[in-house]
């Protein structure tokens, strides 16, 4: 359950809801250098879903990998280019 | 095209053996060379057309009809597309500084309000709906409009204020947010819209 990762930075977004995990997701990978991998800890259920198409939509980014937990939802978003 | 495949006649019953090509070798040259200059200027123009563009015209200027054109808005700007999102008539209220911090939800005429419309249409009730909201909004975890202007605004959506609606509600261009656009009109916008992939009108 748990991901090992070399997170760079932790997004913290618990309690928001649409569209802050993805527009703040967004903020913090554009100040990331390439290589470097977020990780993004959400209690929104919708960010699984959105998370998802916002990485396919976008380029330079990778989803890694997304984990469920107890109203927990935690993203890691690879910075490619 | 059609002359690519050399045709069978009823009198010959066979096809014409291929011809020999009769180029000249500095005009296959030349014919060469356009091709390759149009697939270039081809390539230049997929390049040019990637960043993907949304146009929303907002004119609804009621508390929740807020909430949808600045959602996508600021989610489309995450997503790196060029966003405008041009704001007439009530739709203009939510640019208002001072006015979308207060702006109502109508009681009336909504059908998924819990009192019947006789009841919602009595004073004070506009207010009452738009707090049960607020409050909503709030154990939500939902950003407040003021949130999402600021944020659209950072990330770089382009929020217009119609100019001829500034005038015609006698509002004032300082009114609006710092980074509003204003002095455009329908021409702007539909400037906006013939190249975007996605318009909306909210």
């Amino acid at each position: 359950m748990s991901s090992e990762y070399d997170t760079t930075e932790t997004l913290d977004v618990k309690g928001q809801s649409c569209p802050m995990p993805i527009v703040k997701t967004k903020q913090a990978i554009d100040g990331l250098e390439a290589g470097d991998v977020l990780e993004v800890v959400a209690t929104d259920s919708g960010s699984m879903s959105d998370i998802q198409g916002w990485a396919a939509g976008t380029d330079g980014v990778e989803l890694l990998e997304q984990v469920e937990g107890d109203d927990l939802y935690t993203h890691y978003v690879k910075k490619t280019a | 095209m059609s002359t690519d495949n050399p045709t069978t006649t009823a009198e010959d019953g066979k096809a014409e053996p291929e011809s020999e090509p009769e180029f000249d070798p500095a005009e296959l040259q030349a014919l060469r060379e356009r091709v390759d200059e149009l697939e270039a200027s081809v390539a230049d123009s997929d390049g040019a057309d990637d960043q993907k563009r949304m146009t929303i015209i907002a004119t609804q200027g009621s508390f929740d009809m807020a909430y949808p054109p600045l959602i996508l808005a600021s989610t489309a700007a995450a997503f790196g597309w060029d966003v405008v999102v041009f704001h007439t008539f009530w739709g203009l209220d939510i640019l208002h500084e001072e006015k979308s911090k207060n702006l109502k939800l109508s009681a009336v005429g909504n059908p998924n309000m819990p009192v019947p419309n006789a009841v919602a249409a009595l004073p004070g009730m506009d207010r009452m709906a738009t707090r049960m909201m607020q409050k909503k909004i709030d154990e939500n975890g939902t950003a407040t409009i003021e949130e999402l202007i600021e944020l659209s605004l950072e990330t770089g959506v382009d929020l217009q204020a119609c100019q001829m609606t500034i005038e015609l509600m006698d509002y004032d261009e300082d009114d609006f947010y710092d980074g509003v656009t204003t002095g455009v009109g329908a021409a702007t916008a539909l400037q906006h819209m013939v190249d975007a992939d996605i318009q909306l009108l909210v």
